[in-house]
């Protein structure tokens, strides 16, 4: 026995090397693009050992892809979890996460305040297999635990929350988990795992848009969910799917039989299987080139937002800045403890002169992308009052934090004196009526 | 609570390299049991595995005799894999230190979830080395790369390239 961690490397070196080492066939040193769907077996013998979960290895790309595998230990590594498990997007991750253990008529407690596509999901997509979201405002804690019932299975939140500048009391929530016996699910996409670790505040499964800051480029859609491996799903009936008998392996208990691997070699075995919903080989290349750099790029997302909040904060014609690197945001001070090394690069401000206002803005940006995604190198603009959320009542606009003055930016990588003059003469002309 | 139990990659790997044949107690002959997945991968890798289960001695089991007990086993093997109770371990490490010299047993391996400090630190005091509560067939895996073909966290980190013996 040693010290705490052996084997331990410093998180620069796991973005570049973590589930990558030279292709020990040819010494590729780049990771290959398997664009490939099936892999020969040995013998029968071998067959049978696959298909029983018996030996590691690859049977069809729709279960697991050695490209695809090489991004699910990069990031389960930066995460500091046990597994991970990638997918078509971060929409497809959530859907897997909650595969894994939901029954029908399970239900979930998540925040009110998630990215509006999740709300979509969860509220109205879940419905049909019988899953119920409860939405519920995360800012006070008490509220979960006011909220929780026998057929509640997990709390779902992001730890920066898309794109209002959320940040959600991780400990705090983990705390009342921990105390259900349910996990604790974190959407990490915002921050990465470079500016929070949710699992050292005790969060058990962590879910990602792969799209955003990790691939970083605005090229490849992706998602995975990174299980910690710490989550006793024996310590109560709740999780049959892990702890029961699986009848698609003749009876096998996951939980039983895989131990702390159990959450993500069901993830694969079961819901890439029956789901489908795959990562493609040359999208996990592109992510794990973008994770290479990951450090480097949140660093200076992070002081560009900075930079621009600050002047935005400042600006005559803003009504309000929403950025938790402020200190004027009520989340200031959750961001200090739980992302210390910045708060992201995704805000919200209110244009002064309400709806025409807003839309005059984004179409006078010159350098900011009108368009809807976030994470991107490029910095973007969007006007969600008359885009992503125009199908809403004035009401429900108000409430989804996308009210008719609401302008969202992704701070990119640009020179930051440069975005501060695109978004002074967008303003300047936003003014004029 | 006690520290989680800590190894070294390399530690392990001289264990798993320097290893040829494992009697592994508490095998079973269901082919759903954790312990059949082991002895099947780890005979897959070229190790001798000898089960022992005292209610199915004298059967067969992936082509090897089962043994009611350690002492019953003709040959010689180098390390004990553990498939039973914490509280069923003390027994075990008992009669494998009196048989550690006649027959060169020179590790003691208990499995995921199996920990007792008394028989480690009994086994540790006549010179065996002693893993416990991991897999050897889930740390061969990672220490050799198989783990992470299913996403795992392997925490292995290296630039080198990995020697391939060619059949």
């Amino acid at each position: 026995m040693s010290d705490k961690k052996p084997d331990a490397f410093g998180f620069e070196t796991r973005m570049i090397h973590a589930g990558s080492q030279p292709e020990p066939i040819t010494g590729a040193r780049q990771t290959p693009i398997y664009q490939n769907t099936s892999y020969a077996f040995h013998d029968v013998d071998h067959a049978a050992s696959l298909f029983n979960l018996q030996t590691f290895g690859f049977i069809y790309s729709r279960l697991t892809n050695p490209t695809v595998s090489v991004l699910e230990e990069r990031i389960a590594n930066l995460e500091d979890g046990r597994g991970g498990t990638c997918c078509a997007s971060g929409h497809a991750a959530q859907m897997l996460t909650f595969f894994v253990f939901m029954e029908p008529g399970d239900g979930f407690i998540c925040s009110n305040r998630l990215y509006g596509g999740s709300i979509t999901q969860f509220g109205k997509t879940f419905k049909k297999f019988d899953w119920q979201a409860t939405f519920v405002d995360m800012d006070d804690p008490a509220r979960v635990r006011q909220a929780l019932t026998p057929d509640c299975k997990a709390i779902f939140v992001e730890s920066l929350a898309n794109p209002g500048g959320v940040v959600s009391d991780l400990k705090a929530l983990g705390d009342i988990a921990k105390e259900a016996g349910i996990p604790l699910i974190v959407d990490n996409t915002m921050a990465t795992p470079y500016l929070c670790q949710p699992f050292d505040w005790g969060a058990d499964i962590v879910v990602h848009s792969t799209t955003k800051f990790l691939s970083g480029n605005g090229t490849s859609t992706g998602g995975c969910v990174v299980d910690s491996g710490r989550f006793d799903w024996g310590q109560n009936d709740k999780f049959r799917s892990l702890s029961g008998p699986e009848p698609a392996y003749h009876g096998l208990s996951f939980y039983e039989s895989f131990g702390d691997l159990a959450f993500t070699t069901h993830a694969h075995a079961v819901g890439l299987r029956d789901l489908g919903a795959t990562m493609a080989p040359m999208n996990a290349f592109q992510t794990l080139l973008g994770i290479e750099t990951l450090s480097l790029r949140m660093e200076r997302h992070c002081t560009n937002a900075q930079r621009v909040a600050e002047f935005l904060e400042a600006h005559d014609a803003v009504a309000w800045v929403s950025y938790a690197g402020l200190a004027s945001s009520p989340y200031h001070g959750l961001a200090r403890t739980y992302l210390p090394k910045g708060a992201g690069s995704v805000f919200t401000f209110g244009v002064k002169g309400g709806y025409e206002a807003g839309v005059r803005l984004v179409e006078a940006c010159n350098l900011f992308s009108h368009l809807a995604n976030i994470g991107d190198t490029r910095s973007l603009v969007l006007h969600p009052a008359s885009t992503t959320h125009r199908q809403l009542t004035d009401a429900q606009r108000t409430a989804a934090g996308a009210g008719p003055d609401v302008v969202r930016l992704s701070i990119g990588l640009e020179t930051v004196e440069d975005l501060i003059a695109d978004l002074d003469q967008a303003l300047a002309q936003a003014a004029k009526s | 609570m006690t520290p989680p139990l800590t190894y070294s990659n390399a530690a392990l790997l001289k264990i798993l390299r320097s290893v040829k044949t494992i009697a592994m107690v508490g095998a079973s002959t269901d082919w759903s049991r954790p312990s059949y997945f082991a002895m099947k991968y780890l005979q897959e890798k070229g190790y001798r595995v000898i089960p022992v289960n005292p209610a199915k001695a004298g059967q067969t089991l992936l082509g090897e005799t089962i043994y009611g007990s350690l002492s019953e086993i003709p040959d010689a093997f180098d390390m004990v894999d553990i498939f039973r109770r914490s509280d069923a371990v003390p027994a075990i490490v008992e009669e494998a230190c009196g048989l550690a010299p006649q027959k060169g047993i020179r590790v003691i391996w208990m499995q995921l979830g199996v920990v007792n400090h008394e028989a480690a630190a009994r086994a540790e005091a006549a010179g065996m080395t002693v893993v416990m509560d991991r897999c050897p067939k889930i740390e061969f895996g990672r220490l050799h790369n198989e783990l992470s073909w299913g996403g795992f966290n392997s925490r292995v980190i290296s630039a080198r390239r990995r020697k391939v013996r060619l059949p």
